[in-house]
């Protein structure tokens, strides 16, 4: 079946079979490979990105049910003249990865809590990145790191 | 030196993963590449009656499939080190095969492979091979597998033991004991845990006809240990026509040193299929594959003489090592965990048996600390309930024990009774800076006021030591290890002064890009932005045994330094030649060669140049400047620390609150403080996983009921408090670095802490001991008990 939706700004379509995931279609179809898979239970928050403004799990999604969607994932986030998000920047300056795996998820599930709460506390930060998993950092310089991108506006 | 080394520089290998642009193996596309999806035994424990491929065959999409009739003539998977019972009989190594073809010995054991042009293709038609099995009796629990008449796991080894072991004076320590005024007496168990990368393991098989040529792309810690298990011991394919490459690893903490059996069969598939093959892991796929790690069974006791000294120390574990043994399994729980049992204590007599133990479960390995987080739980279990016991403060009774502070230097390492030698410490300093921060005192009072109102709040300790920078060579080829645990560096100056450097450690998040380059930005005084680090590919790195035990910068990094000092070593003669000096009156400062007490100088860019285009140069030396080193540590390196953690138990619902968690470390010199503190904080969260949260559970039939994210409970961000990290200096005193390693210590130190705070926190009530993971299940039913 065909499926067609705009991915970081860019209108997509290709042919997949029905049951290909959102997830598959942006790594396998379009090559965006900056939003990982970590699990097969949507637990770990690893394939986390932007769908008509609401961060999801793109693992637990059809992509056939995101025809016509606004789609943002990690390699969208930057400006395009290259200038980084501040969240990303605030992931950089806090040390708020290691490995890297988690971190496009995670990046995309502050981006929504500064979004909401563009001010949170410490617990509010670490209720909201609930939904993701890092094995790397100890989750504190990912709390530091979202902090440092409020303070920036 | 000195001005880049110590400094929290922010890492360069950032950009890359905060924009999505990393390059995990998955993420790797080759031309005509196909997809493998294994099939696995689903039973712990079967005799495989027929496996009928038929249909699988011929299904949409399939290339091939093979079974484990196909490989039986491929050797196993090798054991990297040899732990021989302390009778004299060799160790045991049944065969683990690819894949299996009359038994299989645990969940997940793999049965056939299918290769299809799409993942989902070969996954439908793996559904439809019909595998016979025989069900047959199942042993999960190491204590119980050496029961006479219990099943047996291997069917030429009665016992199901792998090895046994000792170490320490037996008699000194029985004598130890029997003099001694109090004795505590524990049953330990430090629970099996799973180490969890995020990302699942990833391989590629590409065999080239055209070049008679194998390549292996692999989320691996150690890319060249994997190229020479898998060349010399499995497939039997020349090593020098094979190249294995591992680029951005997702995590590792051990569960990615070890050989496993997809990285050889996707290289051999490629090979009979002619294209390539991608294996990438489910996670509930990885919950039964990758090596797990822990799961000790303890009976540990310790005696004090009447003033609370150590008298002895007696030691005895069932290791539970499953179904196979795993590349580095028969060193874990012996000389990565007996050799630690002196800890930061003048323990006069320690004596030490293990069992090594085969069980119907997957292969158990390093994780994360690797015998020494379960060396220092027991012992910080033993002595903070003997202080309870013997009414002494635990803080106190630990430093009345401690090895007196020793530099190694001036005062001689430390002779521990197990074997060890200790290299340089100061394990009160590291203690006093801890309560310090805590505001110990005050936090006592606090405690009695608290549970005056019903409240119960706890405070734990834990002094670990650890050995890492692993490892001497002939020291670890003594004791079993089939190879050496040296490491190789290539410095390559190009013509234009900026600078390669290629190590055979490997990054998986500890930010070698950053950590590396600082290192050689200080050496040679030029830019960081001048120098890149190229590592995880065995065809641009000379030689390399990897990233695990703490050991990059301690061994890799002095191999890096061994290098540069021969790049400057040259460029001092070429540097010479054209300044008209004598090499003696040239001083290296701020990356040039200045002739002393003039302005003659001559700049690196220069030199470097100047060797490869060497129109005027040093009569009989080789143009170019590139120079390989090997590194073989001296000793381990021990670094050590005391960890404090805050807990209030809630009464009510069983549930632990972490209020306060403080982490003095002594790791030695630092070069990176914020990527150091990144690695306590790391370490200190599976730590405080395996005390609180985490465990594989496995029922009597084999089965792993924890094989998801939903029942295998990791921490999330809400789990865990901010950490109070703080540290002390005391230099590794033989290498040049003076670095100890980082990686392990958070995740070896913090479990005793916590569940000491817990035990504290609860004492009121009469507990004295709990089970981990501290689920507050658990902790409501033992409130529950010790009311009633
Ligand atoms: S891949 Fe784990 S939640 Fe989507
Ligand atoms: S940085 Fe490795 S999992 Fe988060």
């Amino acid at each position: 079946m065909k499926v067609s939706m705009t991915v970081n700004g860019v209108a997509v379509s290709h042919d997949v079979e029905p049951r290909t995931l959102l997830v598959q279609f942006l790594r396998e179809n379009l090559g965006l490979t900056g939003t990982h898979v970590g699990c097969d239970t949507s637990s770990c928050g690893a394939c986390t990105l932007i769908l008509n403004g609401e961060a999801v799990k793109s693992c637990s999604l059809l992509a056939a049910q995101c025809e016509g969607a606004e789609v943002t994932t990690i390699e969208g986030l930057a400006a395009s003249d290259g200038t980084l998000h501040p969240i990303q920047e605030g992931f950089r300056e806090k040390h708020g990865l290691q490995c890297g795996y988690c971190t496009p998820g995670m990046i995309m599930s502050s981006v929504q809590l500064l979004q909401r709460n563009p001010n949170p506390s410490d617990q509010e930060i670490r209720h909201a990145l609930e939904g993701n998993f890092c094995r790397c950092t100890g989750y504190d310089n990912i709390v530091k790191a979202v902090q440092w991108a409020a303070s920036q506006s | 030196m000195g001005k880049m080394i110590g400094e929290s520089i922010k890492r360069v290998e950032d950009h890359r993963f905060i924009t999505g642009t990393g390059e995990y193996t998955d993420d790797i596309v080759l031309p005509r590449m196909t997809h493998a999806y294994i099939l696995r035994s689903h039973l712990a424990h079967a005799k495989i009656k027929s496996v009928d491929t038929t249909a699988a065959k011929s299904a949409d999409g399939v290339v091939a499939v093979f079974t484990g009739e196909d490989v039986a003539h491929i050797n196993g998977i090798p054991t990297g080190w040899q732990v021989n019972f302390t009778d004299g009989e060799v160790m045991r190594e049944p065969k683990h095969p690819l894949l299996v073809k009359d038994k299989a010995l645990h969940v997940g054991d793999g049965v056939a492979i299918v290769i299809a042009e799409s993942k989902e293709q070969a996954r439908d038609a793996a559904d439809l091979i019909e595998v016979d099995y025989e069900e047959l009796s199942v042993v999960v629990d190491a204590s119980k597998a050496l029961e006479a008449g219990a099943p047996m796991v291997h069917d030429e080894l009665p016992d199901n033991r792998a090895f046994d072991w000792q170490l320490g004076d037996k008699v000194a320590a029985d004598t130890g004991m029997a003099k001694a005024h109090h004795v505590t007496k524990m049953r330990i168990r430090n629970q099996r845990m799973i180490a969890n990368a995020i990302e699942p393991r990833s391989y590629i098989g590409d065999y080239s006809k055209a070049r008679d040529k194998y390549t292996l792309y692999t989320s691996s810690q150690n890319p060249h240990v994997i190229r020479l298990l898998m060349c010399a011991f499995v497939l039997g394919i020349p090593e020098h026509k094979t190249r294995v490459v591992s680029k951005d690893v997702g995590g590792g903490f051990g569960s990615k040193i070890f050989h496993y059996a997809e990285e050889a069969l996707v290289t051999w598939a490629s090979q009979q299929i002619a294209r390539p093959v991608k294996w990438t892991a489910e996670r509930s796929e990885a919950f039964v594959t990758d090596a797990h790690g822990r799961d000790h069974n303890t009976i540990a006791e310790m005696g004090f003489d009447k003033d609370g000294n150590i008298t002895a120390l007696r030691v005895h574990t069932d290791a539970n090592l499953g179904a196979y043994l795993s590349t580095f399994a028969p060193a874990i729980p012996t000389y990565l965990y007996g050799t630690l049992l002196q800890g930061q204590y003048v323990t006069p007599a320690i004596h030490v048996t293990v069992n090594g133990v085969f069980t119907h479960t997957t292969p158990v390995d390093a994780y994360r600390g690797a015998g020494r987080p379960e060396a220092t739980y027991l012992l910080e279990r033993l002595i903070d309930t003997a202080a309870a016991e013997m009414g002494m403060d635990p803080a106190e009774l630990r430093m009345k024990n401690f090895i007196p502070a020793f530099d190694g230097v001036e005062q001689p390492g430390y002779q521990t009774q197990v074997a060890l030698q200790y290299d340089s410490g100061d394990y009160e300093a590291t203690m006093r800076k801890a309560l310090d921060v805590l505001g110990y005192n005050d936090l006592r009072k606090e405690q009695e006021e608290a549970r005056k109102q019903g409240r119960y709040i706890g405070i734990g300790f834990s002094s670990y030591i650890e050995a890492c920078g692993i490892a001497p060579s002939a020291v670890v080829g003594s004791l079993g290890a089939r190879a050496g645990l040296y490491e190789s560096a290539n410095v390559r100056v190009q013509p234009t002064g900026k600078v390669s450097v290629h190590t055979g450690s490997h990054s998986h998040g500890q930010g070698h890009d950053t950590t590396f380059a600082q290192v050689a930005a200080d050496h040679l005084g030029i830019a960081l932005e001048d120098i890149e680090i190229i590592h995880g590919d065995t065809e641009q790195v000379p030689f390399g045994m990897g990233t695990y035990g703490s050991r990059s910068l301690a061994v890799g990094g002095s191999a890096i330094v061994k290098a540069l000092d021969k790049v400057k070593e040259k460029g001092a003669k070429v540097a010479a030649h054209l300044l008209e000096a004598s090499e003696q009156d040239l001083e290296y400062i701020d990356g040039k060669w200045t002739v002393k007490g003039t302005d003659k100088s001559i700049g690196f860019g220069e030199v470097a140049l100047a060797s490869y285009v060497p129109h005027n140069f040093p009569e009989g030396l080789e143009p170019g400047i590139e120079f390989n080193s090997f590194y073989d540590p001296a000793n381990f390196t021990y670094p050590f620390g005391t960890y404090i953690a805050v807990v209030e138990v809630d009464a009510e619902t069983g549930t632990t609150e972490i209020k306060r968690f403080v982490a003095v470390d002594d790791v030695g010199n630092v070069v990176n403080p914020m990527i150091v503190d990144g690695q306590v904080h790391g370490g200190l969260a599976q730590g405080i996983g395996q005390a609180l949260l985490e465990g594989a559970v496995y029922d009597e039939s084999g089965q792993l009921t924890t094989g998801t994210y939903l029942d295998y409970a990791m921490p999330r961000a809400d789990d865990l408090p901010s950490f109070e990290v703080d540290r002390n200096v005391t230099p590794c005193p033989h290498n040049p670095l003076g670095v100890k390693g980082c990686g392990e210590a958070g995740a070896i130190g913090s479990t005793p802490a916590i569940v000491n705070a817990v035990v504290d926190a609860l004492r009121p009530l009469g507990i004295k001991d709990l089970e981990m993971p501290l689920t507050p299940q658990k902790v409501w039913a033992a409130i529950h008990n010790a009311n009633a």
